[in-house]
């Protein structure tokens, strides 16, 4: 059952996002799982503390004892009880480019996942399901890594000076100017890390008497740079326009709390692909919007540059909308490019701004030749600027594999949540023990997935991420569509009853969003 | 050959049982002490259920034959 929206004519090709809702009965099974570990947590505990059982934790020293406790939080009684018992799907070494396949060093355990020892051999040619690897630029040969190992040799690999001391190297000017031909802004400004680049670059942007509107599920960075600039900030739920129109009202009406001043600026943040969900934004509305009630646009594409759009430009030409909509245009280059480091574009007069208040370029060091040039070489590949069609056929490649792996596993029956055309693909797991039986499993069958759980997630909605790539070819995708089908079959995965939660999608006045109940 | 089948399809019924009640992350200890207490409280309520419900049963089939039988006699 597919949804189309057609809010007056706004999106121009179907938006088809779906999340399926919780079975009752996996819910009830669930919270089964997690009240058993958490009254074997509590003996644990107790058999610690009162030292029948060696203590293998971090504790207080002896003379800190009656100080205020630092570990008996909720986070660090999951961290010693539930996490420590399957943490060997997580922290595994590899030993070699994260491309389609990856060799992963073999360790063993035994006194349950405290420590672990290597037993000196290494699993080889792992499918690799779990790295941001969208276009399947990590790779240790070809034209990037040559291009890349010759900067290495003219300008060494450290920068060793910020910004704006000693570190702005010509490489760094090519690179912003290639970056804002690329997005289609008139400037750009990198930084050494795509992190630092929302929590630094945020606080220079907003502060106090501003209002920050950001989404339920943004990222850490977002979140941390939101809370360093000292703004108010208020959450509308994920993706929902209906939520952000109305706290965009309250603003516009009520004013700043106290003082009922206006708000010096409001700054709504967004991401391009929420990466736990696999879901894209909405940007069409939320264009109409910022126009509507004269606000500002964050968007972040960290995963969504490169992964989005005919020719790789990101979420803003998905839907076929001008870059010079959104105001502050950020991205990083882990996930497509196969480097590290993060960008941001806009108006001239911004990033002008920025090169002189940003904290990372006055206090961080800047990027590192060898992966300037890395950036430079997949971005001009990626253009077709290079003389080959490579950067074409690989963003054809990701969304045909994209949209044949979100069939296959559908039919198979699994529950998967976001859009259709997101590489991102969460698939459900739901009960703890199942967390660790999967990523275990599926290592066993040499495929190398991501499991996530409580922290960053809600503590129900465990799920597997797989990452899809332009390097995964079509025999490696069935290989691994028939492993998870088994290991589906075996761990009874197959939760879909393809009952789908209806979007919210009402035909609207084009700007104006009425709603007579909230 | 049917037996290894019926083998099999035991041991993933007892594998789903541990992943559901979570035994398969705890240690052989806690898994011995997480059966034991289950299969104690299973036998009492099997014990309980075979002592008690025929009785229960019995009462309430007179209670109700009673309630709908007698409504003729307390009419008259």
């Amino acid at each position: 059952i597919h949804h189309i929206v057609q809010n007056g004519g706004l999106y121009k090709k179907p938006f088809n996002e779906a999340f399926e809702e919780t079975p009752m009965l996996v819910a009830v099974l669930t919270y089964v799982g997690y009240g058993v570990l958490t009254l074997f947590g509590y003996l644990r505990d107790f058999l610690r503390q009162w030292k029948i059982e060696k203590c293998q934790n971090a504790t207080e020293r002896e003379e800190q004892k009656d100080f205020v406790p630092l570990y008996q939080d909720f986070e660090n009684f999951y961290n010693r009880n539930l996490y420590m018992r399957i943490r060997d799907s997580w922290n595994r070494p590899i030993c070699s480019v994260p491309g389609a396949k990856v060799d992963v060093m073999e360790r063993v355990s035994h006194d349950y996942n405290w420590t672990f020892t290597y037993t000196g051999r290494v699993i080889k040619d792992v499918i690799n399901m779990g790295s941001y690897n969208y276009l399947g630029f990590a790779q240790n040969s070809g034209t990037c890594q040559e291009a890349a190992a010759e900067v290495l040799s003219q300008y060494g690999a450290g920068v060793c000076s910020t910004r704006q001391e000693m570190g702005n190297l010509d490489k760094h000017e090519e690179l912003e100017k290639l970056v804002a031909r690329f997005l289609g802004v008139e400037s750009a400004m990198t930084y050494g890390m795509g992190f630092a680049t929302n929590s630094m670059n945020i606080p220079a942007l907003v502060g106090k008497g501003c209002l920050i509107l950001s989404d339920e599920l943004n990222h850490a960075s977002l979140v941390l740079g939101a809370r360093l600039s000292g703004a108010t900030i208020r959450i509308f739920k994920h993706n929902n326009m209906q939520s952000l129109e109305k706290l965009l009202k309250d603003a516009i009406v009520h004013g700043q709390p106290r003082t009922r001043r206006p708000w010096k600026k409001i700054l709504i943040l967004v991401e391009g692909i929420y990466s736990m969900e696999g879901s894209i934004v909405r940007l069409p509305e939320v264009i109409a919007l910022k126009k509507k009630y004269k606000s500002y646009l964050y968007l972040d594409e960290a995963h969504s540059i490169g992964a989005l759009g005919p020719s790789g430009r990101g979420v803003v030409e998905y839907f076929g909308l001008n870059p010079e909509d959104v105001d502050v245009m950020m991205g990083t280059f882990t996930k497509s490019f196969g480097a590290a480091g993060g960008y941001i574009g806009g108006k001239k007069e911004l990033i002008d701004y920025l090169r002189t208040h940003s904290h990372s370029a006055v206090y961080a060091t800047s990027m590192s030749p060898p992966v300037v040039q890395q950036i430079i070489t997949s971005m001009k590949c990626l253009m077709g600027e290079d003389g080959s069609t490579l950067g074409k056929v690989c963003v054809q490649q990701l969304a045909e594999n994209t949209r044949y792996f979100r069939r296959r596993l559908k039919e198979m029956g699994f529950i998967i949540y976001g859009n259709e055309d997101s590489p991102v693909v969460p698939l459900m797991l739901y009960m703890p023990a199942k967390i660790g039986a999967f990523g275990r499993e599926m290592l066993k069958r040499n495929i190398g997935v991501v499991v996530v759980g409580f922290p960053a997630t809600p503590i129900i909605e465990s799920r597997a991420r797989f990452c899809l790539s332009a390097a995964h070819t079509k025999e490696i995708l069935d290989t691994a569509l028939k492993e998870i089908s088994e290991v589906g079959d075996l761990l009874q995965l197959k939760y879909s009853r393809h009952r789908l939660v209806p979007l919210l999608d009402r035909p609207f006045d084009e700007t104006t969003y009425e709603e007579t109940e909230d | 050959m049917d037996f290894k089948r019926v083998k099999d399809y035991f041991y993933w019924l007892y594998f789903q049982y541990l992943l559901i009640t979570c035994s398969y992350v705890l240690e052989p200890w806690e898994r011995s002490m997480f059966d034991t207490i289950l299969v104690t409280v299973l036998a009492m309520v099997l014990y309980t259920a075979y002592v008690f419900i025929p009785i229960h049963v019995r009462l309430a089939f007179e209670f109700f034959s009673q309630m709908f039988g007698g409504q003729p006699e307390s009419t008259i």
